[in-house]
């Protein structure tokens, strides 16, 4: 599979290394949930700070993985978006509702072991 | 270069990301045209059969800047400004996302006649 | 021969003409060059053309003017003189050359040159009308190339100049660690709107910042595209895993954003730049007392 999986502690790291056609995107989807039911994960980061387009499509399939996991009571966290990235989501209205996200891998470890966090908590950035 | 595999997406949009950075523009720039391209490539993918994307370097005498032109024979759409207001999908999910491309590009421009396919022109000037 | 032009049938013994008339006259300027120049030079300064330049420097810059004009001439192509004249407007518009000195001196050195060939021709007047034929349209070509060239030049300039003045406008701030401040003073246009998207979110990036206190007190008003701009930023924002608190909101700028649709509740704004500081502080400080007492719940 093109994305590598990591697993740390009770998390696993998707890190993307280069561009995703659409079938990697859904690989990418289907293995991810897949694994965090396996080794009953607490937590996904996804990390796309290689990628240098997030279109209509990735940013539906990001927020699938999300729901999926979230299915699996787990949660996911996407790091390393770029700001010329962001910046071209949003002119096009993708807002990655509802998924959590951070700015890179470090911010989303903490973000995922930070205390006191409930289930299910609506994206509002990992300071929300 | 032709559009018909979702691997094209990809292509034509490294592609145009590729000329983007010959003209000129700046690396916000870069991304913001790679990602239109996505979503122009993405709709012939899924509405049409097949087509075709165009890039080309254009200069209109002050300035630098890149065009796409993307075409394709699908079903074409019957009415074009319904189209073009945000929310509008036939077949869920994000629709055809063109008020998303317009918002980017600083030029756009839509062809599209019901059951003759669809053309649509976008450019991107150096600042 | 009164027919010598060959306007009936064969194009091709005309196009050879007019170049071998282009050589002809392009092998005497050449010829003339130290007196044609010389000439030239005295004209600019009696016209008190390029009075920021020495006499020196002048002169320099006409040799390579004249050089390249006579070429361009020669050549028929502009390419090398467009790339000149650019080069050229470099070097001078620091120097405070303004663009009617530019299309000026081309225009003298136009005429310096006419004259030069009526001089010699006077005599044929056919063939005093066959050279004007293939040099006027070539010498107009170079005034405009040369003209254009400068002009664009010039824009590129201010252009960049204008950038510049935008980035120090909008400075952006670490007052601490986590945490940027962007306080914004005037009217935002469109441009300014983008670069401010830009540096904030370039900004959250290099200082790994978490909350960005959008300062827009000094703002009066923004319009529609500008307050769907401010919205996009915050929501960029966002995915970059900052919050952006907006403060500063005045009652207009609220009613604006009411207007395009913007629910103010989901938004982050507190009254003024002191609050949102304070505010910033509280959703930071907030997460440091919680791993700091690793088993307590939050107040």
């Amino acid at each position: 599979m093109q994305v590598p999986i990591l697993k740390q502690g009770p998390y696993l790291i998707a890190t993307v290394q280069s561009a995703l056609t659409d079938d990697d995107l859904k690989e990418l989807r289907n293995v991810l949930v897949e694994k965090v039911g396996h080794l009953r994960s607490r937590g996904v980061i996804v990390d796309v700070t290689a990628l240098d387009v997030i279109d209509s499509f990735a940013t539906r399939t990001l927020r699938d993985v999300a729901h999926m996991i979230r299915l699996r009571g787990a949660e996911t966290v996407i790091v390393g978006i770029q700001p010329e990235v962001a910046f071209s989501m949003v002119k096009l209205g993708l807002t990655l509702e509802g998924v959590a996200t951070s700015l890179d891998l470090e911010e989303g470890l903490a973000y995922l072991g930070r205390p006191g966090k409930a289930s299910g908590r609506e994206g509002r950035g990992d300071t929300g | 270069m032709p559009v018909g595999a979702d691997v094209d997406i990809v292509t034509a949009r490294q592609k145009g990301r590729e000329l983007a950075a010959q003209c000129g523009l700046s690396s916000t720039d870069l991304a913001v045209v790679a990602t239109a391209i996505s979503e122009l490539a993405r709709n012939i993918v899924r509405y049409a059969v097949r087509g075709e994307i165009v890039l080309r370097a254009v200069d209109n005498g002050t300035k630098r800047g890149i065009e796409v032109v993307a075409t394709d024979d699908g079903p074409g759409i019957s009415d074009v400004p319904l189209a073009m207001q945000d929310g509008y999908s036939t077949s869920g999910g994000l629709g055809l996302g063109l008020p998303g491309v317009r918002r980017l590009m600083d030029e756009f421009d839509i062809v599209s006649r019901f059951g003759k396919g669809t053309t649509v022109t976008v450019r991107k000037w150096r600042r | 021969m009164s027919n010598g032009q060959g306007q009936a049938t064969v194009p091709e013994p005309r196009v050879e003409s007019t170049a071998s008339r282009l050589r002809e006259l392009v092998a005497h300027l050449r010829q003339q060059r130290a007196q044609l120049r010389e000439e030239w030079a005295r004209l600019i300064t009696e016209a008190q053309l390029l009075t920021a330049m020495t006499k020196e420097e002048i002169f320099a810059e006409a040799t390579s003017v004249y050089d390249n004009y006579v070429e361009a001439l020669e050549t028929g192509t502009y390419e090398a003189l467009q790339a000149y004249a650019r080069n050229l407007s470099e070097r001078i518009i620091p120097r405070g050359v303004e663009t009617h000195e530019v299309v000026g001196i081309v225009l003298l050195l136009r005429d310096v040159l006419a004259r030069s060939l009526f001089a010699k021709y006077h005599e044929d007047f056919t063939k005093l009308n066959r050279i004007l034929d293939a040099y006027e349209p070539a010498a107009n070509r170079i005034a405009i190339t040369v003209a254009v060239g400068f002009v664009q030049e010039r824009e590129r300039i201010i252009r960049e100049q204008q950038e510049a003045i935008r980035e120090l406008s909008t400075p952006v701030l670490q007052v601490r660690e986590r945490l940027l401040i962007l306080p914004i003073i005037g009217v935002i246009d469109p441009q300014r709107a983008r670069q401010l998207t830009e540096q904030l979110l370039r900004g959250i990036r290099t200082n790994r910042a978490k909350v960005v206190v959008l300062d827009i007190t000094g703002v009066p008003y923004i319009d529609s595209p500008v307050a769907n701009h401010l919205v996009q930023t915050v929501e960029a924002a966002r995915l970059l895993g900052a919050i952006v608190i907006v403060t500063g909101l005045s009652p207009e700028i609220a009613q604006t954003l009411v207007n395009i649709g913007v629910d103010l509740g989901k938004m982050n704004t507190v009254g003024d730049l002191q609050g949102g500081i304070e505010e910033a502080e509280r959703l930071l400080g907030y997460k440091v007392v919680l791993t700091r007492e690793s088993a307590a719940q939050p107040a």
